[in-house]
């Protein structure tokens, strides 16, 4: 067993730890300015128990305690939540105090003498215990807690060894009653104590307030929402509260079926760009739970209802584990032997290029692939099939992205930690929902406007942030679909003319020429918020506003989504954004920076590792010589020079009928990329089509080969997330198919005539650090001693590189661009008067494979159209009413939503279930640098069913 | 490919540059960029249309982006 696969069980310090004073932010006004913390670190030590120990001042003496290796009892507190001091199990003697105060909320000071025993607290705290227990069904033997109890652990601690008042008693479970009505899962009110803890983790970890405490006294009690059921209130099921309750009240319904685990494997969540690490808790390979892991860098112990619960799917009956092979796509699948299935299918590629063309082939790796996997498929296509025809689905969401930073600051990544935004003043969200789509994110974001930080929100529709409990956008730029570009040139062009520019840092940090260009473009009169108030829809005042605050934050930060890089000016409006970080001296330190949101887990992970036609890994272009002689003498074969097809181009190549063999590995296009019609067509035009997955998703209804791929619960590898985070993925199971994915990849690859010798991934990943300077210093041993690591990894910065940019951008100096405003092509015309934009909810997972596979499907079981009510009445369409949805390329028909979320004009809706065909009427136009498809632009017409 | 679509997306290419003070650098930018991220056979296709009557649908920064690619067959 290493440090990461163990027995079940974590360190409960009993309270949070204390960051030294002085290197916290410094508020809105600007103290940070300089980039350095402040200095001083205030500690104050003092004895326990006779121990001496030294702790930043304000530590609770809980803690110091903990830290000089002494546990006090305590019951109310856990060192996620702040100390609340209910309970009163933990109260210390201090030399020269009076009484007993409690140690939770006791702050240490210089010189005390604390005793966390004695005669009298031993009686005390057995009192206390006692009544809680007079309270409590005794019937722990057959408990779901049982051997995972605090309560019952801390009536052991104190030695309670009776109880006086008996259990015939007024109590609270003879006639408690579960509920059971949230899928995952249950509340048993007869056991709770009322710690509070799992208010305290709704409201501090997870920022919803779905729980409070109704009635006092002997009263009182947990409510969820208006004392309704978890299913009905506002309950995300985030899983925060189970994880903090100290009995079995909250308890997971997994651990009520199978018992409780008995050892536990760290992991990291393959649904979000988030990239949440898990301990995955297992009875042999049978996973029991999975709990949020508190070292996890990314989300520190918290986590969301798809990587805490919908993980079911990787056992779910429609998984195919065995390799299939067919003739024609009309015939039915045949099971065959990996040999045959891997056999058939290098004769098929090589008879393709035999006939067409060493170009006529190609493949496309999924960024919910690990690195390791990412990367064989890239060498697979540039050694085997000897082309650059290899792309990954991070053209169709984040391409832009990795063009814009580039272009401006150097390199195809965000800036910051996520840890980051704890030190911002102001936070702009642009294209993002991050409550749905990166949860355990917006709970860290939402946690700091909480704490005081203001925030703009620049999107189409009212998410949550705009306005949820306790938190309140200060603007919210209500945007037409495709407006970006304009806004974010016209909150430049205020922070130029009203002389917000930070011009110390443009001065030592930018190129000037490019600099004195883009000034003159933004002040333009063109570019004023009131000339392009008509475009964009958002009142002048608004922009010039949201514009003064992001200038004036002292620290701002941008957080962006697809909703800025799936546009016909993607790319634009991401340099638009890396403009205004620049021009405002938002880059380099913590608290500030140009921050993606990457929708899957390895978006970052599977550009970084080459997966594009025309990058090798680490983002250096095929027609670098150098380069690619460096990956030509390690692999021993001729790489070409020339930009290969993306994912877009294969499809259309397709149809000319010079493109016949594809290797789709974990990706879903004929669901998942736009205009389907166009896609399924270019499909089955094909002669060839693998795929490779775990279910047969829409593509393998086109496909002539099928090869069962394994989940992340069976793969060891790495993500990189969106903070340029690499974690380890460890295998808690043998894959179901007898083979690991980058197996299936090797093996196809020794089909077709050239050999990979790899013994495990992590040898993958050495021939990655030997071949990529970001990487150099990326291995497993050092994953496994770090927890993470953020690249660049390498001898200038051994232990990664959590902020970027800082002294100098990576290309030298940053490099400000010109971002006119270009309207999309997709206009509303009388035919197709609103405009169609998409978006995704917490419970699903873009084309929802896996989470429609789970009682994920309870929360949302249906694609749903949202409409305004006054295009709703216009068209004589009620809330719920199927509609048809009709655009230049197709239609569809979905339930509707009525709702003033969204704007008159616009309607909005998801693509999780195949069924609603959203992307049927989704158009090929495409953002102009990278081709990432412009899913959040649709022209169309919303129509009454007849006879609905 | 359908060389409409090839027009569009040069075209889409052409407006982001179009907008740089300096032409004779958009030019090159125009270039760089299709020689960059095009595969040759997009590239060859679209260079077909000069001197044909498709030629008028390309904006003028892309055509002249084009001739300087034209001078070899796929640019490169
Ligand atoms: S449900 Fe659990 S965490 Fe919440 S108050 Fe009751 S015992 Fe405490
Ligand atoms: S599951 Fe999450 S959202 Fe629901 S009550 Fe518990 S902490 Fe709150
Ligand atoms: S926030 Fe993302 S990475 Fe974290 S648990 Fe949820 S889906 Fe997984
Ligand atoms: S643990 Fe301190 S009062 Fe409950």
């Amino acid at each position: 067993m290493n440090a990461y696969v163990k027995a079940c069980g974590e360190t409960d310090f009993g309270t949070p730890q204390k960051v030294p004073e002085g290197t916290q932010s410094a508020g809105a006004g600007g103290l940070c300015m300089s980039g350095t913390p402040l200095r001083g670190q205030a500690t104050a030590i003092l004895e326990i128990d006779g121990v001496s120990v030294t702790v930043p001042a304000g530590t609770s003496l809980m803690r110091a305690a903990a830290e000089a290796g002494v546990m006090v009892p305590r019951l109310c507190a856990t060192d996620s939540l702040e100390a609340f001091g209910s309970c009163r199990l933990c109260l210390v003697e201090i030399e020269g105090r009076r009484g007993f105060p409690a140690s939770c909320t006791t702050p240490a000071e210089a010189g005390m003498k604390v005793r966390t025993q004695s005669p009298q607290l031993a009686k005390l705290r057995r009192n206390v215990m006692e009544l809680y227990i007079s309270d409590h069904p005794l019937d722990c033997l057959t408990c779901s807690a049982n051997g995972n109890c605090e309560l019952q652990t801390m009536a052991g601690v104190v030695g309670l060894r009776d109880v006086r008042y008996g259990m015939t008693g007024v109590n609270h479970f003879t006639d408690s009653v579960t509920d059971d009505s949230n899928p995952y899962f249950s509340f048993d009110p007869g056991k709770c104590i009322v710690c509070n803890r799992c208010v305290r983790a709704c409201e501090e970890q997870q920022g919803t307030f779905a729980l409070t405490i109704s009635g006092r006294g002997f009263e009182s009690r947990v409510a969820a929402g208006q004392s309704e059921s978890f299913m009905n209130s506002e309950c995300v099921s985030c899983g925060a509260c189970v994880n903090v309750c100290p009995t079995a009240t909250l308890m997971e319904k997994t651990v009520i079926d199978k018992g409780q685990a008995e050892h536990s494997v760290i992991t990291t969540c393959a649904y979000c760009g988030v990239g949440c690490g898990f301990r995955a808790e297992m009875q042999g390979s049978d996973v029991v739970r999975m709990v949020p892991w508190k070292d996890g860098r990314a989300n520190e112990g918290h986590a969301c209802v798809k990587g805490r619960f919908a993980w079911g799917y990787a056992t779910h009956p429609d998984r195919v584990t065995k390799p299939m092979i067919r003739a024609k796509i009309t015939d039915p699948w045949c099971e065959v032997s990996w040999e045959e299935a891997l056999r058939h299918t290098a004769s098929e590629f090589r008879r393709i290029q035999a006939k067409h063309g060493r170009n006529s082939i190609g493949g496309i790796v999924s960024s919910r692939c690990t690195n390791e996997e990412g990367y064989l498929v890239q060498k697979l296509v540039r050694a085997a099939f000897g082309n650059n025809n290899v792309d990954t689905c991070a053209r169709v969401c984040h391409s832009p992205t990795g063009y814009g930073l580039k272009q401006t600051l150097g390199e195809s990544a965000g800036t910051q930690t996520f840890k980051s935004v704890e030190k911002s003043d102001v936070i702009v969200v642009i294209g993002a929902n991050p409550s749905d789509g990166h949860p355990v994110f917006a709970s860290r974001l939402k946690r700091r406007v909480r704490e005081g930080a203001q925030l703009i929100v620049i999107d189409p529709r009212e998410i949550d942030l705009v306005n949820s409990p306790h938190i309140k956008a200060a603007h919210h730029l209500k945007l037409k679909p495709g407006t970006n570009v304009a806004v974010l040139s016209a909150m430049a062009h205020v922070i130029v003319t009203e002389g917000l520019l930070d011009e110390d840092f443009i001065a030592e940090r930018c190129e000037d020429k490019a600099f004195a260009d883009w000034r003159e473009f933004v002040v333009r009169p063109t570019n004023s918020p009131e000339a392009l108030e008509g475009a964009s829809g958002v009142p002048a005042a608004e922009v010039r506003g949201a514009a003064r605050l992001y200038a004036r934050a002292g620290n701002g930060a941008i957080y962006y989504g697809l909703g800025v890089t799936e546009h016909s000016q993607g790319s634009t409006a991401v340099i638009a954004i890396a403009n205004l970080a620049m021009a405002t001296g938002n880059v380099g330190r913590e608290g500030v920076g140009v921050n993606p949101l990457r929708g899957q887990n390895n978006v970052q992970g599977s550009c970084d590792m080459g997966s594009f036609p025309h990058e090798l890994p680490g983002y250096r272009h095929v027609s670098d010589t150098l380069t690619r002689e460096l990956f030509e003498r390690d692999w021993g074969v001729v790489i070409q020079p020339e930009p290969g097809l993306r994912i877009p181009n294969m499809l259309d190549a397709a149809l000319d009928g010079s493109f016949l063999g594809l290797y789709c590995q974990g990706e879903d296009p004929a669901q998942s990329d736009p205009n389907t019609t166009h896609v399924t067509a270019a499909l089955a035009a094909m002669e060839c089509v693998v795929v490779q997955d775990l279910f047969l998703n829409e593509t393998a209804k086109y496909a002539h080969v099928f090869l069962p791929g394994a989940s992340f619960l069976e793969k060891d590898g790495t993500f990189t997330n969106a903070e340029r985070r690499i974690s380890r993925v460890r295998r808690v199971m043998t894959p179901l198919t007898g083979m690991a994915d980058w197996e299936v990849t090797m093996a196809l690859s020794k089909a077709l005539g050239y050999e990979m010798h790899y013994a495990h991934p992590s040898e993958i990943m050495d021939e990655i650090g030997r071949l990529t300077p970001t990487f150099a210093g990326v291995n497993y041993e050092k994953l496994d001693a770090a927890g993470s690591l953020q690249w660049p990894c390498n001898d200038d910065a051994p232990e990664g590189t959590p902020t970027m940019h800082v002294g100098q951008f990576v290309r030298g100096k940053g490099r400000f661009l010109i971002t006119q405003y270009v309207p999309t092509d997709e206009k509303i015309t009388r035919r197709f008067p609103l405009l169609l934009t998409t978006g995704r909810v917490l419970s699903q997972y873009n084309v929802g494979a896996q989470t429609r596979r789970t009682a994920n499907a309870d929360f949302y079981g249906a694609d749903l159209l949202e409409i305004h009510p006054h295009d709703a009445e216009e068209r004589g369409i009620r809330d719920g009413d199927r509609v048809g949805v009709e655009s230049r390329v197709g239609s569809t028909t979905l339930p509707v939503s009525i709702t003033e979320r969204v704007q008159p004009g616009v309607v909005y809706t998801t693509f999780h279930f195949p069924e609603s065909g959203a992307n049927v009427v989704t158009t090929d136009n495409s953002d102009w640098a990278t081709n990432c498809p412009e899913y959040k632009v649709t022209a169309v017409q919303v129509s009454r069913l007849v006879g609905a | 490919m359908k060389l409409d679509n090839l027009i569009k997306m040069a075209n889409q290419i052409g407006a982001f540059f179009e907008a740089m003070p300096d032409r004779a650098q958009a030019v090159k930018d125009v270039a760089k960029h299709l020689m960059n991220t095009w595969d040759p056979r997009m590239r060859e296709q679209l260079l077909a249309s000069l001197g044909t009557e498709e030629e008028g649908k390309l904006k003028p920064l892309v055509r002249d982006a084009l001739a300087t690619l034209g001078r070899s067959e796929s640019g490169r």
